[in-house]
Order: C-alpha cells, then sequence, then structure tokens
C-alpha cells in the first residue's frame, strides 16, 4: 500500500532526525521554562509596583508595563538583536552581548513581553484580595513584606493562577518565532529540517503541532493542580490528594462545562455565610 | 524558513563590528523619515487588512463555534471543542509555516488571514459561551412558554444578549491579533516589521526601521486598549 | 518619644486627673472629598476606661475607631496614644507627619476586632492567631503557642486550634479573631460592631466572651455596638454621636435612662424598640 510505505519511510526519516528534533524539543522547554520563570519574576515585581499606593512605583511600573505590552514580541527580539547592539559597538560595554548570546536573548525577550502582561495579572490579584484581609494586618502592625508574603501575597497567589497559566501557553506558542533567531534551534527550526525529507502534513501538524498540543496541555494541568492546592489552602476546594485519589474526574483545560447546568445556581444560595453584609 | 539575511546579518554584525556606523548618531532622524512612508504603508495596506479581516472572520467563526459547542450532539460538540482546544494551544507560527507549505499556490496573505482568523475566533467562541451562559435562565423559559423556534430563539432574544457583554473582549482579542500580526515574517508576508528588517538588511540601519516599527505599534495598541477599557467599564456600570 | 510641651493646652473635660489618657481627639477632622464625617472632634479615654460609640450609621462612630486603628487618615487635627503623638505632630507651629517607625511603635499597643472578622483563610485557627506574636512582637514560637491555647481556652475553641477559619461558623470565627487581638496584648482594644454580621442565636456567645474580658483585664476598650444592653453593662462612658459630633456624653445609666438631648432619645426610642 502505498500510504503504509510513505509513513514508514516518514517515520525512518523521523528516526534519522530524532536527536535534532529532540534537541529542539528541548531547547523549546527550556525557552518556555526559563522564560516563564524569568517573566513571573518580572510579573509581581511590576505587578507589586504597579499596585502600589506610592505615585513614583506605580507610574514608572505602567509605563513599563504598558510600553512592553504594547510593542510587539517580534519588534522587541528584533529590537534586542538589531539596535540594541549598537550601544555595546558604541560605548564598548564589556557584558556579553546580545548578538553573541542568542538564547539568552530570546529568553529575556520572552520574559519581557509576557512579564508585562503577567504584571497586569498580578495587580488584579493583589487587589482582589479583600480590603478585610489588608486591614487585619494593619490592625496586627505587619511590616509591609511580612503580610505581603505571609497574608496577602499567598491569597492573590489562589487568584493569579489562572491567567497566569493562561500567559504560559501564550509564551509557550510565542516561542515558536524563537525560531528565526539564528543560532537557537528550538522545536519549530528543526521541524523544518524534518520537512524536506517527510512532508508538511507529517511534520509541521502530525510532530509539530501535535506536541506543541501536548507540551501545552502538560503545563496546563500542572498549574491546575497548583490552582487547586492553592485554593485547598485557603481552605476552599478539596485537597489535590482527595482529587487525584477516589474519584478521578479529568477537568480539561476548557471543558468544565460542556452542557451547563444552568438549573439553580443562582436560585438556591447556601445560608449567608461569612462575607454578607 | 530562517531568513538568511537575517541570519547572517545577526552573525555578521558580531563579527565584524566595523560594518556599522560607529560615529554617526544611534538614530539618524533624517533616515527615519526616508523610510517612513513605506513603513506606513506597509502598516496600512498588509498589517491593518490582516487584523481587520481576521478579527471579521474571527468574530463569525468564533460566534459559530460557540453555537455549534451548545447545540451540537454530545459527541460532535465534543469534536468541535477539542478541536478549537487544539487550534488555540498550538502557535500561529507553526499553524502560519503548516499551512503555507501545504498551499503554496495561495497567496500568503490569505494564509495569514485565515490562519489569524481561525485562531482567535477559538478564543472569541470562549467569550461568546461565557456571553450566552449569562443570559438568565428566564429568557430561555419565557420563548419556552411562546413557542418559539430554536432558530428564532437563538437569533431574536439569546445572542442579542449575550453580544452586549463581549464587545470589550472580543475588541481585546483584535488588539492581541494585531501585535500577531508580526508572525507573518515567518511567511514573508511584507507587513510592517518584515519590511523593517528588510529595510536593515538592504542599508545596514536597523534602528530606526525597527525603532520605527515599535513606535507605530505603540501608537496604535495603546489608544485602543485605552478606548476599550473604557467601553467595558461603561457596560459594567449600564449592567 | 515622650511629648513634654507640644500640647498647646491642658485636656479639656477633666476626666482622670493628672494622669495622661490613654487616647485623646484633640480637634479632629475627618473628611471623605467634600463629605464631613468628623468635625471638631474633641475627648479623651482614660487607662482601663471602657467607652462605648453610639448613634445612627453614618454618624461617624466607626471612622474614629478606625482613625485610632491607622486604616484611615486623618484630615486635621491631632490624635494621641499615650500622650504620644500617632499621625501628626505640631512642630515650630506646623503640623508635620510623624515617622514610619513611631507609628508602627504605637500601632502594636492597638487592637481591632473586626465586623466581618478578617481571618486570614490561608492559615489555621493556631496560625492566624501566633502569626502577628512572634513575627511582630518577636516572641518565641513556644510563648505564643502557649499563649494561643490559653486564649483559644477563654473563647471557648479549644478543639479547633488546627482547624481552617471557613471551616468555622460567624461566631466562631469572631471569637477566633477576639482571640487574635488579645493575643497581641494591646492596651486598647477597638470593637468595630462584632456582632454586626452574626446570626442572632450566636450574638450572646460573643459578647459573653468580650464581658469577661472587661471584667478580667483592664484593657481600654473603644467600643461601637447596636447591642444597648452590651453597652449598659460593660462601658463606663457612652457617647452619642450625629452628624459627625458629639451629642452628649457620660455614664450608661445617665444616658440610657435619662438622657439630655432630644436626638438621644429619639435614637435610643427607635434601637430598643427594635431589640
Amino acid at each position: 500500500m502505498d500510504w503504509l510505505d510513505e509513513q514508514r519511510a516518514n517515520f525512518e526519516a523521523l528516526g534519522n532526525f530524532s536527536d535534532r528534533i529532540l534537541d529542539g524539543l528541548i531547547t523549546t522547554v527550556q525557552l518556555t521554562v526559563i522564560s516563564g520563570l524569568l517573566g513571573f519574576v518580572i510579573a509581581v515585581v511590576l505587578g507589586l509596583m504597579a499596585g502600589s499606593r506610592s505615585l513614583w512605583l506605580r507610574g514608572p511600573a505602567r509605563v513599563l508595563i504598558e510600553f512592553f505590552r504594547g510593542i510587539s514580541l517580534l519588534v522587541l527580539l528584533f529590537w534586542l538583536l538589531y539596535v540594541l547592539p549598537l550601544f555595546w559597538i558604541k560605548y564598548d560595554i564589556t557584558l556579553p552581548a546580545p548578538q553573541d548570546n542568542t538564547f539568552a536573548t530570546a529568553t529575556i525577550a520572552l520574559a519581557i513581553n509576557y512579564g508585562a502582561y503577567g504584571a497586569e495579572a498580578v495587580r488584579s490579584a493583589l487587589t482582589s484580595v479583600p480590603r478585610g484581609q489588608w486591614e487585619a494586618t494593619t490592625a496586627l502592625s505587619m511590616s509591609w513584606p511580612h503580610k505581603m508574603r505571609r497574608i496577602i501575597f499567598p491569597q492573590a497567589w489562589a487568584l493569579m493562577i489562572p491567567s497566569l497559566t493562561n500567559l504560559w501557553v501564550h509564551l509557550l506558542k510565542g516561542s515558536a518565532i524563537v525560531s528565526i533567531v539564528p543560532e537557537v534551534n528550538e522545536f519549530t527550526f528543526e521541524l523544518d529540517n524534518l520537512r524536506r525529507p517527510t512532508d508538511i502534513w507529517f511534520s509541521h501538524a502530525f510532530i509539530g503541532l501535535a506536541t506543541y498540543f501536548v507540551l501545552a496541555l502538560i503545563l496546563t494541568l500542572g498549574m491546575q493542580a497548583l490552582e487547586a492546592r492553592a485554593k485547598h489552602k485557603l481552605g476552599r476546594g478539596p485537597s489535590l490528594w482527595e482529587i487525584l485519589s477516589p474519584d478521578p474526574r479529568p477537568t480539561p483545560p476548557d471543558a468544565a462545562s460542556a452542557a451547563p447546568p444552568r438549573t439553580k445556581a443562582a436560585t438556591t444560595r447556601p445560608r449567608a455565610g461569612k462575607e454578607t453584609e | 524558513m530562517t531568513s538568511p539575511t537575517l541570519a547572517q546579518h545577526v552573525l555578521a554584525q558580531a563579527e565584524d563590528p566595523g560594518i556599522v556606523d560607529e560615529t554617526g548618531p544611534i538614530l539618524d532622524w533624517g533616515f527615519a523619515a526616508e523610510i517612513f512612508p513605506e513603513m506606513l504603508m506597509a502598516f496600512l495596506k498588509v498589517t491593518l487588512v490582516v487584523t481587520v479581516v481576521g478579527t471579521i472572520i474571527a468574530a463569525a467563526l468564533g460566534l459559530i463555534i460557540a453555537i455549534m459547542i451548545m447545540v451540537l450532539p454530545r459527541p460532535l460538540a465534543w469534536i468541535v471543542r477539542w478541536a478549537a482546544n487544539f487550534i488555540r494551544m498550538t502557535p500561529i507560527v507553526v499553524q502560519l509555516l503548516f499551512l503555507f507549505w501545504s498551499f503554496l499556490w495561495l497567496d500568503p496573505m490569505v494564509i495569514g488571514v485565515i490562519v489569524f482568523g481561525v485562531h482567535y475566533a477559538t478564543y472569541m467562541s470562549e467569550v461568546y459561551r461565557a456571553g450566552i451562559e449569562s443570559v438568565p435562565q428566564g429568557q430561555w423559559e419565557a420563548t419556552t412558554a411562546l413557542s418559539m423556534s430554536a432558530v428564532r430563539t437563538w437569533r431574536r432574544v439569546i445572542i442579542p444578549q449575550a453580544l452586549r457583554s463581549t464587545v470589550p473582549a472580543l475588541g481585546n482579542y483584535a488588539i492581541s491579533m494585531f501585535k500577531d500580526t508580526p508572525f507573518l515574517f515567518v511567511i514573508s508576508v511584507p507587513e510592517m516589521v518584515t519590511v523593517a528588517q528588510t529595510i536593515g538588511a538592504q542599508t545596514f540601519r536597523y534602528n530606526e526601521a525597527i525603532t520605527i516599527a515599535g513606535l507605530i505599534f505603540l501608537a496604535a495598541s495603546y489608544p485602543t486598549a485605552l478606548l476599550i477599557s473604557r467601553l467595558e467599564k461603561r457596560l459594567a456600570y449600564a449592567n | 518619644m515622650p511629648t513634654p510641651t507640644e500640647q498647646p493646652s491642658p485636656t479639656p473635660a477633666a476626666t482622670a486627673a493628672a494622669e495622661t489618657p490613654v487616647i485623646e481627639f484633640q480637634d479632629v477632622e475627618k473628611r471623605f472629598g467634600d463629605n464631613v464625617v468628623l468635625k471638631d472632634l474633641d475627648f479623651t479615654v482614660g487607662r482601663g476606661e471602657r467607652v462605648t460609640l453610639i448613634g445612627p450609621s453614618g454618624s461617624g462612630k466607626t471612622t474614629i475607631l478606625r482613625l485610632v486603628m491607622t486604616l484611615e487618615e486623618l484630615t486635621d487635627g491631632y490624635i494621641f496614644v499615650d500622650g504620644e503623638p500617632l499621625t501628626h505632630e505640631e512642630r515650630d507651629g506646623r503640623r508635620v507627619p510623624v515617622s514610619k517607625k513611631h507609628q508602627k511603635n504605637l500601632r502594636t499597643r492597638i487592637g481591632m476586632v473586626f465586623q466581618q472578622f478578617n481571618l486570614f483563610p490561608n492559615m489555621t485557627v493556631l496560625e492566624n492567631i501566633i502569626e502577628a506574636p512572634i513575627h511582630v512582637l518577636g516572641r518565641s514560637k513556644e510563648e505564643a503557642v502557649a499563649k494561643a491555647h490559653d486564649l483559644l481556652e477563654q473563647v471557648g475553641l479549644s478543639d479547633k486550634a488546627d482547624a481552617h477559619p471557613t471551616s468555622l461558623s460567624g461566631g466562631q470565627q469572631q471569637r477566633v479573631a477576639i482571640a487574635r487581638a488579645l493575643a497581641m496584648d494591646p492596651e486598647i482594644l477597638l470593637l468595630d460592631e462584632v456582632t454586626s454580621a452574626l446570626d442572632p442565636e450566636v450574638v450572646g456567645e460573643v459578647l459573653n466572651i468580650l464581658r469577661r474580658v472587661a471584667e478580667t483585664t483592664d484593657v481600654t476598650m473603644l467600643i461601637v455596638t447596636h447591642e444597648m444592653s452590651f453597652a449598659r453593662d460593660v462601658s463606663h462612658k457612652v457617647m452619642m454621636f450625629d452628624g459627625g459630633h458629639v451629642v452628649e456624653s457620660g455614664p450608661p445609666e445617665k444616658i440610657f435612662s435619662e438622657p439630655d438631648h432630644d436626638r438621644t432619645k429619639a435614637f435610643l426610642g427607635a434601637v430598643l424598640r427594635d431589640t
């Protein structure tokens, strides 16, 4: 059979290229994880600044956030690769140059771009922590770092995870553009090598898109586990252990409600609990 | 796929800094003024066109997907939903390359419009779904009580109410799409950033072109975002 | 930092002889935008005194507690705690803010119980109580835990030390909140409508705990409540507020049985009819 032979040839080619494809996959995972973590740090710092009452902190944070959200990822990447080196040449900067360390440059571009989006998620999560919680920390004379670390951030954390998950998947997807950056041979770049001996369906759809999809699913499920844990710590929802052990009902990323049970949720309200006024 | 000019150029620059004018100012305003018209044309003719047409496709297809997921029988709805998830959770860049190499005879710009339209339709379908679910149960019951047909119920009662609250979210996705248009670089569609890169490669002056591209992006996306957030506040207030 | 001479005039209203009052309000004004909530407010609270603020809603009672807790910023005037300026002081004839450090130091002497409890949901009951004593006051963990268990016993929740706040009823949460405030050994305890968010059947148990605290300690209390019988039982002084200033004040027996002002009579008439 023709088709079967073709597939056999495809998989043979995949076997020949497996090392490179695997290396590319690892590079993509590295890009996603490192710039994800770096972006998270940027998001927390800018988010805390943007949520601060002091104009001296809030002003610069707003400018940075709007700037890096407003320019496109590719513009930022090009700017770091082409324009920034001029400063190195003109001013004899001795630090490692952006064009010599393209992996680091790409990582930083991804981190800055998605970190700026994340800052907005962090800020809005911080403002969503009920005011009474902030007031209770004042009444107990807690210092700013102390209340942030122990009271406010742990509560904001549960609120910001869904947006951060979303952004992290965006970052993973966005990292494919790094294939145009020289000397960073990530997954999309290596797919093109696979395309030549096989065909576009096999390389880009069957291997490429499917692999990205699985990566994104793993990332989403991992973050959902984190979210469940964070919520459980706030006394809402079951523990991770309870979710996983007795009656496993997987909740895929967006499948929460296929047929929305729009029956009584709004009408039968549980007895007024704690936050009623 | 990797543009040879790009890779070669970055490497050349690293090895031989001499090709860059060390004495001149970092930004040459005269040169910037010279290339500005070309870039603005690329912006208007490609970037904006792709964004606008892509948004129209996404808004229409997104609604269709949302309704399909709600009305189709279970297995079919499940397939549509996971197809949408698949498209949403995979890179636009790879989708562009995939269609580009599959349909070599198609104009890359058409491919770009299709990919952006379909990709963002999967996002917008989620927005519509939330909007539809926010229509009160009583509205459905009222249409049943009036024996309205399913088509009429959707068209005259549910969708008009669902759409109102979705406008800001759709606008935000249009901005996202706008900021993703430079990905068209990988299939050589001459949108603004691609043009900027080409100008840079030809003249060995990247700074003006790329800075202008960044500024045009800022100038276009920030005011739009402000407008949408104002609309959002007004809608929230009206409710 | 003692404040020897900067008070322009001796304290008004000779309540407690020569001893410095624990709380003193001097010409206090509080505005929210154009809305004047408190105006020209002067009063003192002596050591160990328990003062209840009553009055219709919107009369500024809660704002007074929030000003003492530094949850709101003072628009004008001065507040002194133990004779020391809490937010602003007068220096060279000008009104200047006090240092953050000074304010923090003073604030540790003040505790507050909120209407909505405001327990930290990310911590157990015990952790809620020991968090600030350990990290703010620098107590040892053993000491803080021992004290927390002691307090939990007093509020009748010994078995809930490891529970999460969200698993407790409103009344139980409020009892934990009281224990949490007391764990800081405050000189001043501010009680802001502590029973208003509770179901009627648990109001009594919370008030009984507060009665016992009043009997067994000499903590100064500033209370805002709608529970008039509680106010009558525990307070030394009742202050009737309306429209941002004090209508009248005096011992509860007097205010509740023979108030001087019609405004007070009308208010008490309306409230007591309800309950």
